[in-house]
């Protein structure tokens, strides 16, 4: 029971921690936690929904759900999802920053934007869970009384992969040390030459393909619905603070201990309550370690 | 005529308490500067409690006291002060983005509680025959709704006077300081954490107030009537009257709530029964833009807020 928990745990875990990295980003650079987050997280499930359904999923590729046009589908959800992100950018957020709006009206526009963005997804979709493929996939045992299907595995390996990725990008290249340059401070880093505003797009780039594709994960291996994102917003940003804000592997340990707080808490209280489990790390993090697991004084 | 008499009344009290909510949450956002995400939590809290202190013995339920009116009230606004006290106090120290976070899990958590803690709030189904308070003293109920409506008007009434009355305080000037500039006025020797939490403590009361006041209003207290849109709309109520002012929280509940019950009847009557959804997602829409349009190009709103001057320089 608990082995099956916490492999459970393990795999929402990941798709929540690659929303994690996301949600750092923008708390990073855009200097606001983006509510709107998990909403980017549904409108990429979407994206590549639309896609597949234009494509078919394809012939399976065995033992996976999915065939090549998946794969496709989720590049082009990250796509839609940074384009996405980018246009909100231009026109909702840039004109708050140029008028220098405090920084919680930015939360507070994200609110709005996650709204409307839920609920156009509702009109145009309806109401109705949706699956990329009906094919049924068996499960296998990988350790004795845990089974975990094979789109799952894919999924766990593809987002640590992408994290990976992003941390190598943030620590090599000349756009990485811009964008920590950005973290520290953007003023100064305005000076020495940056180009904050495309910088900024390229984080609200970065951090809405993150989600999208985290969101096409997601309806992979659980469904495709419009309140997908908005439920995993509150672990996606519990698990930004439990890991430190600013912290790329914290984010990623964080997302791992949400997704095991929630499914190792079945085995204790009624599964009603699962959904709490996150804000109850989110207390006893504050009340004991703001700064959170990894994360710096200042950070906090 | 009858007819649209008591429509308006029923109208008119649901503007007042949503007024109510709208004026707690001006308290915390509009003249503090802090970001409430969660005020449906604050608000069920209220209801809830002022059910389960008031409401006839059921020996089905845990609570269900059946407690005076007005110690359900008073019980209400504790209750939802004590929830606000749990998050303030673990986040006042912090940036302000971390009482958003706090507040947005505490409405989802209550939210949870509302629908399965079965024994203490019906859960699904939630708590009918809410006594309606000095109802017994009524024969026609167009003459109690009227009623109701009055005592709602002079709560609302109290609230904003109060309110008022406060904020011209010296307390309410360091509230705007803090907003304005926190390290100015924590070198003038203020607490700025103690006066954030003490208003986001006193918002959250007031909010809870309002709960109660809804419950005791509808007679009877269901988890759907405390879903995450209503956060959306007390929001917009106060963005679009304006922050910072108490009567443009009240002119936006009145603007917002009229908007909303509008485009409902609209959608009733123009859309198909079997897209409904798609006519609320379409309701919810506009709320979120009338939001964003807002914050964007008319940010004080429509009384936004006026400079106010100690009456003891003038």
């Amino acid at each position: 029971m608990i082995g099956q928990a916490i492999a459970d745990g393990i795999l929402t875990g990941a798709i929540i921690a690659l929303g994690a990295v996301g949600i750092t980003l923008s708390l990073q650079i855009l200097r606001f936690a983006n509510f709107g987050h998990g909403d980017l997280l549904t409108l990429g499930a979407y994206g590549a929904l639309a896609f597949t359904v234009a494509a078919t999923a394809g012939t399976p590729i065995h033992p996976f759900s999915f065939g090549w046009q998946f794969l496709a589908a989720v590049v082009v959800a990250a796509i839609f999802g940074g384009l996405a992100a980018v246009l909100v950018d231009i026109l909702v957020y840039g004109p708050l920053r140029k008028r220098g709006a405090y920084r919680l009206t930015m939360i507070f526009a994200s609110f709005g934007v996650a709204l409307v963005l839920r609920n156009l997804i509702l009109l145009v979709w309806g109401p109705d869970l949706h699956y990329y493929s009906r094919t049924l996939q068996i499960a296998v045992e990988i350790l004795p009384g845990v089974l975990v299907m094979p789109d799952q595995i894919f999924v766990l390996g593809l987002a640590l992969l992408l994290v990976l990725l992003f941390y190598v990008l943030l620590r090599t290249t000349r756009i990485g040390i811009a964008m920590r340059a950005m973290a520290e401070s953007p003023t100064l880093a305005g000076i020495c030459g940056i180009e904050t505003t495309k910088m900024i797009r390229l984080a609200w780039f970065i951090s809405g393909a993150m989600a999208a594709i985290a969101g096409t994960f997601l309806g992979l291996t659980v469904q495709v619905r419009p309140e997908m994102g908005f439920n995993l917003l509150l672990g996606i940003l519990t698990a930004a603070i439990l890991g430190g804000t600013g912290s790329l592997f914290g984010a990623v340990a964080g997302g791992l201990l949400v997704g095991l707080a929630e499914n190792v808490s079945v085995l204790v209280v009624p599964a009603g309550y699962k959904a709490a489990m996150p804000f109850l790390l989110l207390m006893l993090v504050l009340y004991v370690r703001p700064q959170g697991l990894f994360g710096s004084k200042e950070g906090a | 005529m009858i007819g649209i008499l008591s429509y308006l009344i029923f109208f008119a009290s649901v503007v007042l308490i949503l007024g109510v909510a709208c004026l707690g949450l001006n308290l915390q956002w509009g003249f503090t500067g802090l970001f409430n995400a969660g005020v449906v939590g604050f608000y069920a809290v209220g209801g809830y409690a002022l059910a389960i202190l008031t409401a006839p013995t059921n020996p089905l339920l845990l609570g269900n006291f059946g407690l005076p009116w007005i110690v359900g009230i008073v019980g209400a606004m504790i209750a939802a002060a004590l929830v606000a006290l749990l998050v303030g106090v673990a986040t006042v120290r912090l940036r302000g983005d971390y009482l958003a976070i706090a507040t947005f899990g505490v409405a989802v958590t209550i939210q949870l509680i509302t629908l399965n803690w079965q024994a203490l709030t019906g859960g699904s189904l939630g708590m009918t025959s809410i006594p309606r308070p000095f109802a017994t003293h009524f024969e026609s109920q167009l003459g109690y709704n009227a009623f109701l409506f009055g005592l709602i008007a002079v709560v609302t009434a109290l609230v904003y006077f109060a309110l008022e009355r406060v904020l011209r305080s010296p307390w309410g000037r360091v509230l705007k300081a803090i907003r304005e500039d926190e390290t100015a006025a924590i070198a003038l020797g203020k607490d700025a954490r103690l006066f954030r939490l003490q208003a986001f403590v006193l918002g959250a009361t007031i909010i809870g107030l309002a709960g109660a006041l809804y419950v005791s209003f509808i007679g009877f207290v269901s988890p759907f009537d405390f879903l995450p849109i209503v956060t959306f709309q007390i929001w917009a109520m106060l963005i679009v009257g304006g922050s910072g002012n108490n009567r443009g929280a009240l002119l936006g509940a009145l603007i917002v709530w009229g908007l909303w019950s509008g485009s409902g009847v609209l959608i009733s009557k123009v859309v198909p029964v079997a897209y409904q959804t798609q006519g609320a997602a379409v309701q919810s829409i506009l709320i979120g833009l009338l939001l964003v349009v807002m914050l964007v190009l008319k940010p004080r709103g429509l009384i936004g807020e006026e400079p106010v001057v100690s009456r003891h320089v003038r």
